[in-house]
């Protein structure tokens, strides 16, 4: 019985990269840092627009972001000009007035692209986790957060060159992958894009600054999300210390002084 | 309104007798809103307002949702990432809607066990205990249908194995679970009921919190020592008791401002936290997530489901002399239900005299076990289901039956419990010595 679901198990993982990571002890994730993390961590634009860069660049040929917005980009630093242009250039959609094709727009989202049956990467750093311990308690993710950039930067910088036939399709040896071998191939390489600010284009930083972009692209509004956090605990901090003081006066006559 | 003597509303001026002879409402308020409670009420007795408050909360960022969401297995995952993206503070609205539903459990499992160990199930509070009950059900139907809403992988498979419980009942299971899909699996027809379903019932709960607040209005409020308020004369109550406003509207108010910065922290700062990611993923009926777990608030009773499999000689037993009729599935399902219902049963299990834990040496540690049981079975329901989890969970299930079914009714007998204070006054100047404003002569306070 259970050896007959593990091995539907292992087939769901094997055959479909949008299966969903199995809580833990399978594949490692490396704890990378990156500046969003943390009460009071912001994204780091330049990251974000190396990310751009490598997101359109090598895995928008087979992956889609169906759900970000290509206006949105603005929040990247980049001019409403900017955005028309780098819209126009690299995607078409299609137009149902139209009845054809033409160059994408700011108001269009990023195209779906699903030639391959790569899964889409919109949610992708908040569909997975990174880090589910101790004894699947997640302590982890309070300090580390929930770890979805960090799965999807081990994951492309867990390749280890291996790979195998199976069923007739090549798997690839990936240390962060569950299960061990993805349909995947290695995407990148070394100085597989060349970086405008000239930062180092190596597999590793390529993984990080291109999840970085996907963490921003599941979560545009992480910024706001913690400023109104942190507002509102700061109200509700001076709003319990008034309610205390009150709260201590109006008692006062009616407790008598402690007796012990 | 019967209970405890206290002052009346007096229509004083003629628009307000008008009113007061046609629609008596002013006094329903001001009775309510004044009603002698107990002054001896620990912090225990704080996540009330907390739970009310939490109501409300769903509902009006529920209904603001609603204004943006879409019904419909191709739209409804969409339209929540236009709520996250492109809707005014549609992301900060959502995730108090997520995570409010946690600190509506948070709250109500504090609110019960509290009433587990003050006893404040027993008599008179029986109907007060059930129309809980009646509640915390409905909360556990309403947030399951809401977490199948945003129709992600977990919503889907979430949905699918939990109405697939009512597919174990015997003959008729399979119907009854077709009925309620709507069809013979999780499709539209499913998701638009639960949304419908899921409106509905905050309402029929906002209703039965008025039930339950009129019967413990009636019966008056417990309290930490389980002692009765007096009620001879309004002079005697006033020496037990504190009108609610505005004496424990602040203190609630405060214990809730409290509550609020760490909810709100958790918002701003971790708001999938206690979510699962696998629910960033649009339902895919093709694709089985690797594990399905609920919510971390249906863990222990998940835990209890799966703790019954066809291992067990109980469980054999029972098939036995059914001829098959119960089989391990039926009856997981037959051990969760059965393990809410025994907390609802727990007025009529409990045998001891004395009302409050505080006063009984044996219960405590008993009752303690209880919550340590709680949070193992909560852990449990989150393991996979094998070795050792399956023992562990079989183990902590059988206690939770032993504490309502074995140890509350055998407890009251063999147990000596300690005197409570003859009445609450003297318990409230034990803590705090007697006011120095407070002219009027009372009971000697305990030395």
């Amino acid at each position: 019985m259970f050896k007959k679901l593990a091995i539907g198990a292992a087939f769901a993982v094997a055959l479909t990269p949008a299966a969903s990571f199995a809580a833990g002890g399978e594949g490692h994730v490396e704890d990378f840092h990156f500046s969003f993390e943390g009460p009071f961590g912001t994204f780091d634009e330049s990251q974000l627009q190396r990310g751009l860069q490598v997101y359109t660049e090598v895995c928008a040929a087979c992956h889609g972001l169906r759900y970000v917005p290509l206006r949105d980009l603005e929040a990247l630093g980049y001019s409403e000009e900017q955005v028309i242009t780098y819209a126009a250039d690299n995607f078409e959609v299609f137009d149902p007035e139209l009845d054809d094709f033409r160059p994408a727009i700011p108001t269009d989202h990023f195209p779906a692209n699903d030639a391959v049956g790569a899964p889409d990467l919109s949610l992708m750093a908040k569909a997975r986790a990174g880090f589910h311990g101790p004894y699947g308690l997640g302590i982890n993710q309070l300090v580390k957060g929930m770890g979805g950039a960090e799965y999807i930067a081990s994951l492309l910088d867990g390749y280890t060159g291996e790979e195998k036939e199976e069923a007739g399709t090549i798997l690839y040896e990936n240390k962060a992958f569950p299960g061990g071998w993805i349909s995947m191939a290695p995407p990148m390489s070394d100085d597989q894009v060349e970086y405008a600010d000239g930062h180092a284009a190596t597999v590793e930083e390529m993984s990080k600054d291109v999840s970085a972009f996907l963490m921003w692209a599941a979560e545009p509004k992480m910024m706001d999300r913690k400023n109104a956090g942190f507002v509102g605990v700061l109200f509700l901090t001076v709003l319990s210390v008034i309610l205390y003081l009150v709260n201590k006066r109006l008692w006062a006559p009616v407790k008598g002084k402690k007796q012990h | 309104m019967s209970g405890i003597p206290h002052d009346h509303y007096e229509p004083k001026t003629d628009g307000e007798k008008w009113l007061n002879s046609r629609l008596p409402i002013v006094g329903l308020i001001y009775d309510t809103i004044m009603i002698p409670t107990p002054k001896n009420l620990n912090w225990w007795w704080i996540w009330g307002i907390v739970l009310a408050f939490c109501l409300v909360l769903q509902i009006v960022t529920g209904i603001v949702l609603v204004m943006h969401y879409t019904p419909h297995v191709d739209l409804a995952f969409a339209s929540v990432e236009h709520i996250m993206r492109n809707v005014n503070g549609g992301y900060f609205i959502r995730y108090l809607h997520m995570n409010g539903a946690s600190l509506f459990f948070v709250a109500v499992y504090i609110h019960m066990f509290r009433g587990l160990f003050y006893g404040s199930y027993k008599a008179p509070r029986e109907i007060t205990w059930i129309i809980g009950m009646l509640i915390y059900l409905m909360m556990m139907g309403t947030a399951f249908m809401g977490y199948v809403l945003p129709w992600g992988q977990m919503s889907f498979w979430g949905a699918t194995v939990i109405t697939g419980l009512f597919g174990a009942i015997p003959f008729v299971g399979e119907a009854i679970q077709t009925w309620l899909l709507g069809g013979p699996a999780v499709d539209n027809a499913t998701l638009n009921r639960f949304f419908s379903l899921h409106y509905l019932l905050p309402f029929i709960i906002a209703a039965l919190v008025i039930v339950h607040i009129w019967a413990f209005h009636t019966t008056g409020n417990n309290n930490p020592t389980g002692v009765e308020v007096r009620r001879g004369s309004k002079a005697e109550a006033e020496k037990d008791t504190l009108p609610f406003w505005p004496y424990f509207v602040i203190k609630d108010l405060f214990a809730l401002a409290v509550i609020m910065v760490v909810f709100w922290a958790i918002v701003g700062f971790m708001p999938n936290y206690l979510g699962h990611p696998d629910n960033y993923i649009e339902a895919n009926p093709l694709v089985t997530p690797a594990h399905i777990v609920p919510e971390w608030y249906f863990l222990p009773f998940y835990a209890i489901l799966r703790a019954f499999t066809g291992e067990v000689w109980v469980v054999q037993f029972a098939s036995f002399i059914t001829g098959g009729i119960i089989d391990a599935k039926f009856f997981g399902v037959l051990a969760m239900f059965g393990a809410i219902l025994a907390m609802a049963l727990a007025p009529w299990l409990d045998t001891s005299t004395v009302r409050s834990g505080k006063y009984r040496p044996m219960f405590k540690w008993w009752f303690y076990l209880l919550v340590i049981d709680f949070f193992a079975l909560m852990w449990l329901g989150a393991m996979p289901a094998e070795e050792p989890y399956a023992t562990f969970s079989l183990i902590a299930s059988a206690y939770w039956f032993a504490y309502f079914f074995v140890i509350l009714p055998i407890l009251g007998v063999i147990e000596k419990p300690l005197v409570p204070p003859e009445t609450i006054e003297e318990d409230f100047n034990a803590h705090y010595g007697k006011a120095d404003a407070e002219a009027t002569p009372a009971a000697a306070p305990a030395e």
